[in-house]
C-alpha cells in the first residue's frame, strides 16, 4: 500500500460544487417535476423559491471553501438531494385537502437551517471547541428535555408531549437534544475513557467498569430515556439509546457493552410494555397490524400503519408517479409517514434510491469519525452518524413492520422545522469533523524530530500501515494526552485492530 | 477505536439490510394481496378515480370524466340532461357496481378492452393514465328530448323510437328519471343520503322503464297471435269469426270478455280484419285454443320473449310467456292479460319485426366505440335476431294495424302525412281499476321507417289513451319529417 499517497487529501472542493449543481438539479426540478405532474401552473414563485435555496447551498459551499476546505465532498450534495426532495414531496401533498401549505414553511425552514448551519461553521471553526461545552450541554439537554412537561409551555400532539410553544412558534426541544447529548457523551467519555477502561471488575470473560466512573453517564441516559417515556417519545427513546450504547462501545471497544445495553433495552422494553399503554398499543399493532378490531380502533389502532403498507404495495416496483398516487391517504402523509409517500410514488426504486443516500451519508459520517485524530471528533461523529441511522431505521424499520411504529422525523425529509434545524446544524459539525479528518497535519519545527521530511505533511511510519499508526504519529507531534489510547486498547481487548486494513481512503 | 466505529457501521448496515429487505417485501413481493386487501381503498380511489372514455348523443357529451379538485379521487364522473339519459347510461359510483352503459361498456370506458391494449402499452411508457374509449350512442337527442317531454310527470310511462332496417334505437325515454349526478357524488355519506332520498320514489327505476319494467301487454300480444293464426293456414284477414261478448273458459268460470268500452259488441260475428281493429278479445280466446299452446308459444319466442339474454347491449329484462298453460290460460295469454309480461321494448320489437317483413332485428344503443385517439374500434353493423315469419304474414299484419288507425282503436294516430300501422292495448292490473295502457306501431306503412312504442304503467284508462296514440304519431312525425 502507497501510504504516504493516501494520507493526502485534496480539498475537493470542485468535485463538491459539480455534485452541488447535480444535487440542485434533482432538487429544484423536482419542484418543476410536482407542478407539471399536477398540472399546475408554475409560477414565478417556483423559480424564486429555487434561487433562494440554490442560493443558500451555494453560500455554504463558499463558506466551506473559506472556512473548512477539506470538509468531505459528498455530506453536502446529498443533503441538499435528501432536503429537496422532501420540500418537493411536501409540495406535492399541498395540492392534497388536508395537507396544505406546508411547503412553504418547510422551505422557510430549510433557508434559516441552512443560514444557523453556515453561522455554527463559521463560529466553531473547530469541533474540538465543542468539548469544552460538555457539561453545559449535559444541563442544556435536561432543561430542553423537560421543557416539553412544563406546564403551560409543553403541548401533546398525536399522543406525545415533545411540543414546545412559545407565542406563535412551535418546536420539538429533543431534536437539538441529540445534539446536546451526543456531544456531551462525546466530551464525557473523551474525558473518561482511561478511567472507564482501566479500572473495573472482570467477571467471567467480561470486565464491567466501576458503577461510579459512569455514574453522570447514566444519569444523564435515565433522566433522557425517563422524561421520553413520560412523553410517550418512544422514537426518541430508542434514539437516544442507541445513540447511548454505539458511543460507548466505540469508546471502549468492549461488546460488553452492546451485551448491557442491549439487557437495559430488553428491560426498558418490558418496563414500558407493562405500563405505558401506548407502547403497548404500538407493539400489538406492530404484531396484528391486519387484525379487523384493531385497525378499527379509534385511537391506537393500526390504521395509519396499514394505510401506510397500502401506500407502499400501490406503489410496487416503480411507483405510481410523482402525483399520481394517494399518499395523502395515509394520516401525517408529509411528517412521520412521509417514507410511505416517496414509497407510493416514486416506487421501491425509488425509495431505495433514497435509502441508498443515507446510508452513503451515514458512511461519509463515519468515515470522518474514522479519519479525525481527536477521541472526541470520533466519537461525536459515530454519535450523530449513529443518530441519523436511528432515525432512518425507526421510521422505515417502523413503517415496513420490522419493528413497532414510534414517531419520529425523517431526517430533511419531513416537514418540521426543528428536525431540520438539528440535522442541518449536525451537517455542519459533521463536516467541521470530516475537515480535521481530511486536512494536512502542519509539522511544526519542534516536532520534526523523527527526520521525516518536512513537506508540511504528516507522513506515515514506515513499519505500521494500521489507522492507530497514524494516531500514534499524531499524537507524537501533538503530545496529545491521550497518546496510549491506542496501544491501552490492543493491549486489552482487541489484537485485530493490528490486522485491521488500513485506513480505506474512501475519499479518493 | 476504528475497529469499534467499523463494527457500528458493520452493523448499521446490516439494518439498512434489514428496511431493504423489508421494503421488498412489501412494495414487491406482497403488492398484490396488500391490493386486495378489502381495507385497501386505494385501488377503488384508482378505479373509481380514473379518466373514463365520454358517452356521446350525436356528438355531445350525455356522460363524461373531468378532473375533480380537492378530492382524493381524480376524476368526477359527470352527466350532462341527466334525466333523459340516467336510465340509459346508469352511474359511475364510487360504492357499488357501475350500472347501465357505465357498466355494460365499463371495459371500453375504463380502457382495458382487448382493443385498446396498445394503448395501454404506450400509457405505461408516456406515463400517461390510460384514457378510456368513447361510446357514441344512436339515440337522436332531439327525439330522446321530445320523447322524455311528451311523458306528463307523475305517470309511469316510456317512449322507444327504432328505426325500422338496422334496430337502432333513437329514442328511449322513460318516467320517472332522476339525476344521476346524486349517485356519482365521491362523498360516501353524501351518496347514502341521496340514495335514500331518491328511493323514497316507489316508482323510480334506475334502468329506464323502458327495457327494465315488464308489465301485462295486453291487446298489443295479438300481434304475436296473429302470425300464428296466419302461419296456420286457417285464418286470413277477411275470414268471419264467431265473437260473442263473452265466453266461459273451459274447466272455470271464469268469463272472458270483449272490453266494454269498445264497439266490439255490435258485431256477433266479423271478419278477423274488424275484429283486430276494435281488438275484440273472444275471437283470439278461442283461436289460441284452437291453436294450443305450441304456435302461440313458438311465435311469441320468435319475437323474443322468453329470450333471457338480448343485451343492447344494456341488458333487457325477460319479457315472459309462460309454458304448460291450461286451455283457460292460454285463452288469457293470448290476449296479453294472465302471466304474460313485455317490456316496452320487446312490444316494439314485434312492430318493428312485422313492418320489416317479419326480419326482427336486434335493437341497439351503441353506435360506435372510439377509442381515446378517437380511433374506430369498434362500429355496430345491423344485427338480425331471427326471421319470425314471412313477408306475405308480415304484410297482411300491416294491412290489419293499418285498419286499427284508420278506423279502429288508434283514430287518434291519423296523421295526412303519411300512413300510419298500429296495434293498441289495455290490459288490466289486478282489480287496481287502472291499466296498462299501450301502443305500439311504424310508419309510414307502405315503406316503413321508424317503429314506435309508448306504453304507460297503472294509469286510468282513459288518460292512458288520451296519451299513447297522439303521442305515437308525434314521435313518429318528428322521427320521419
Amino acid at each position: 500500500m502507497n501510504a504516504a499517497a493516501q494520507q493526502v487529501y485534496k480539498p475537493r472542493r470542485n468535485l463538491e460544487l459539480a455534485l452541488l449543481l447535480m444535487a440542485l438539479t434533482v432538487a429544484v426540478g423536482s419542484q418543476f417535476l410536482v407542478a407539471l405532474a399536477l398540472d399546475e401552473p408554475i409560477t414565478t414563485d417556483y423559480y424564486v423559491e429555487g434561487a433562494v435555496f440554490a442560493g443558500l447551498v451555494l453560500a455554504f459551499h463558499v463558506v466551506l471553501r473559506l472556512r473548512a476546505k477539506y470538509a468531505d465532498p459528498f455530506i453536502l450534495p446529498i443533503v441538499v438531494t435528501l432536503n429537496g426532495l422532501g420540500i418537493a414531496m411536501i409540495h406535492r401533498l399541498d395540492f392534497t385537502p388536508s395537507f396544505s401549505g406546508v411547503a412553504d414553511r418547510q422551505l422557510m425552514w430549510t433557508g434559516v437551517s441552512i443560514v444557523a448551519a453556515i453561522v455554527l461553521l463559521w463560529l466553531l471553526r473547530d469541533h474540538r471547541r465543542l468539548r469544552q461545552l460538555t457539561y453545559i450541554s449535559l444541563a442544556v439537554s435536561v432543561v430542553l428535555l423537560f421543557l416539553p412537561i412544563v406546564p403551560g409551555l409543553g403541548q401533546e400532539l398525536n399522543g406525545a408531549r415533545i411540543w414546545v410553544t412559545l407565542g406563535p412558534a412551535s418546536f420539538q426541544p429533543s431534536e437539538i437534544a441529540k445534539i446536546t447529548l451526543a456531544v456531551f457523551f462525546a466530551g464525557f467519555l473523551a474525558n473518561n475513557r482511561d478511567l472507564i477502561l482501566l479500572a473495573g471488575r472482570k467477571v467471567g470473560p467480561v470486565t464491567f467498569p466501576r458503577l461510579r466512573d459512569l455514574a453522570p453517564m447514566f444519569i444523564a441516559w435515565i433522566i433522557a430515556i425517563g422524561v421520553l417515556v413520560v412523553q410517550n417519545d418512544l422514537g426518541n427513546a430508542l434514539m437516544f439509546f442507541g445513540l447511548f450504547v454505539a458511543v460507548i462501545y466505540v469508546a471502549t471497544s468492549r461488546f460488553s457493552w452492546i451485551a448491557i445495553g442491549s439487557v437495559f433495552m430488553l428491560i426498558g422494553a418490558a418496563l414500558a410494555y407493562q405500563f405505558v399503554g401506548h407502547f403497548r398499543d404500538r407493539v400489538e399493532i406492530w404484531l396484528n397490524a391486519f387484525d379487523q378490531d384493531i385497525y378499527e380502533r379509534t385511537f391506537g389502532g393500526s390504521y395509519q400503519v396499514v394505510q401506510g403498507l397500502f401506500g407502499l404495495a400501490h406503489g410496487g416496483l416503480v411507483g405510481t408517479g410523482l402525483g399520481s398516487g394517494n399518499p395523502n391517504m395515509v394520516s401525517l402523509a408529509n411528517s412521520d409517514m412521509i417514507i410511505a409517500a416517496f414509497g407510493e410514488e416514486l416506487g421501491f426504486i425509488g425509495l431505495s434510491a433514497m435509502l441508498l443516500l443515507y446510508l452513503l451519508l451515514f458512511s461519509r459520517y463515519m468515515r470522518a469519525g474514522l479519519g479525525t485524530r481527536d477521541t472526541f471528533g470520533k466519537l461525536l461523529a459515530v454519535g450523530l452518524a449513529v443518530v441519523l441511522v436511528l432515525q432512518v431505521f425507526v421510521v422505515v424499520g417502523g413503517l415496513t413492520r420490522v419493528i413497532p411504529m414510534t414517531g419520529l422525523a425523517t431526517p430533511f425529509l419531513a416537514a418540521g422545522g426543528s428536525a431540520l434545524l438539528a440535522n442541518w446544524l449536525i451537517v455542519a459539525v459533521l463536516l467541521l469533523i470530516s475537515h480535521s479528518a481530511r486536512q494536512p497535519v502542519i509539522v511544526g519545527p519542534m516536532v520534526n524530530a523523527t527526520g521525516e521530511s518536512s513537506s508540511g505533511i504528516e507522513s506515515r511510519l514506515q513499519h505500521s500501515d494500521g489507522p492507530g499508526a497514524r494516531e500514534s504519529a499524531v499524537h507524537r507531534h501533538s503530545a496529545h494526552r491521550h497518546h496510549h489510547d491506542d496501544d491501552e486498547t490492543r493491549l486489552n481487548h482487541t489484537p485485530a485492530d493490528q490486522q485491521a486494513p488500513a485506513d480505506q481512503g474512501g475519499t479518493k | 477505536m476504528n475497529n469499534a466505529i467499523r463494527h457500528t457501521w458493520v452493523v448499521s448496515v446490516g439494518l439498512f439490510i434489514t428496511l431493504f429487505v423489508a421494503l421488498s417485501i412489501i412494495q414487491v413481493a406482497m403488492t398484490d394481496e396488500l391490493n386486495a386487501n378489502p381495507n385497501n381503498v386505494r385501488q377503488v380511489y384508482e378505479d373509481r378515480g380514473a379518466p373514463r372514455g365520454a358517452i356521446t348523443v350525436d356528438g355531445t357529451a350525455i356522460a363524461e370524466s373531468i378532473p375533480s379538485e380537492n378530492s382524493s379521487f381524480d376524476y368526477q364522473r359527470v352527466y350532462n340532461e341527466p334525466e333523459l339519459y340516467s336510465g340509459i347510461t346508469g352511474t359511475y359510483s364510487i360504492a357499488a357496481n357501475p350500472t347501465g352503459l357505465e357498466g355494460t361498456l365499463n371495459e371500453y370506458l375504463s380502457g382495458q378492452s382487448d382493443s385498446q391494449f396498445f394503448d395501454r402499452i404506450a400509457s405505461v411508457f408516456t406515463g400517461d393514465t390510460t384514457d378510456g374509449g368513447q361510446v357514441e350512442l344512436t339515440l337522436d337527442s332531439e327525439l330522446q328530448q321530445l320523447a322524455y317531454d311528451q311523458i306528463p310527470d307523475g305517470t309511469r310511462g316510456s317512449i322507444i323510437v327504432t328505426e325500422i332496417a338496422t334496430g337502432d334505437i333513437k329514442a328511449m325515454a322513460a318516467k320517472p328519471s332522476y339525476d344521476n349526478n346524486l349517485l356519482a357524488v365521491q362523498d360516501s355519506t353524501e351518496l347514502v343520503q341521496n340514495q335514500e332520498q331518491l328511493e323514497t320514489d316507489p316508482d323510480l327505476r334506475y334502468t329506464s322503464r323502458a327495457i327494465s319494467s315488464t308489465l301485462a301487454p295486453g291487446s298489443v300480444f295479438k300481434l304475436v297471435d296473429l302470425v300464428a293464426m296466419l302461419e296456420s293456414d286457417d285464418y286470413e284477414s277477411d275470414t268471419i269469426l264467431d265473437n260473442p261478448n263473452s265466453i266461459t273458459l273451459p274447466d272455470s268460470n271464469t268469463q272472458l270478455e270483449n272490453f266494454d268500452r269498445g264497439i266490439c259488441g255490435q258485431r256477433p260475428q266479423a271478419e278477423l280484419s274488424w275484429i283486430v281493429a276494435q281488438s275484440c278479445n273472444t275471437p283470439f280466446a278461442e283461436a289460441a285454443m284452437d291453436l294450443g299452446q305450441g304456435p302461440i308459444q313458438d311465435s311469441a319466442e320468435a319475437f323474443g320473449f322468453n329470450s333471457e339474454d338480448l343485451g343492447i347491449p344494456l341488458r333487457v329484462e325477460t319479457s315472459n310467456f309462460p309454458e304448460d298453460l291450461s286451455d283457460a290460460a292460454l285463452a288469457q295469454s293470448s290476449i296479453g292479460q294472465f302471466d304474460v309480461t313485455s317490456t316496452p321494448l320487446q312490444m316494439n320489437m314485434v312492430a318493428a319485426a312485422i313492418a320489416n317483413d317479419g326480419t326482427l332485428m336486434k335493437p341497439n344503443l351503441v353506435d360506435a366505440i372510439r377509442g381515446s385517439d378517437l380511433q374506430l374500434l369498434e362500429t355496430s353493423e345491423p344485427e338480425t335476431l331471427s326471421e319470425v315469419t314471412s313477408e306475405e304474414v308480415a304484410d297482411e299484419i300491416t294491412e290489419m294495424m293499418i285498419g286499427v288507425v284508420e278506423s279502429g282503436t288508434a283514430t287518434r294516430a291519423q296523421t295526412q302525412s303519411f300512413q300510419v300501422a298500429a296495434k293498441t292495448g289495455t290490459a288490466e292490473v289486478g282489480d287496481t281499476g287502472e291499466v296498462n295502457s299501450w301502443i305500439t306501431g311504424f310508419a309510414p306503412a307502405d315503406d316503413p321507417q321508424y317503429a314506435v312504442t309508448v306504453a304507460y304503467e297503472r294509469i286510468d284508462f282513459d288518460t292512458g289513451s288520451s296519451l299513447t296514440a297522439p303521442q305515437m304519431l308525434t314521435m313518429l312525425e318528428a322521427a320521419i319529417e
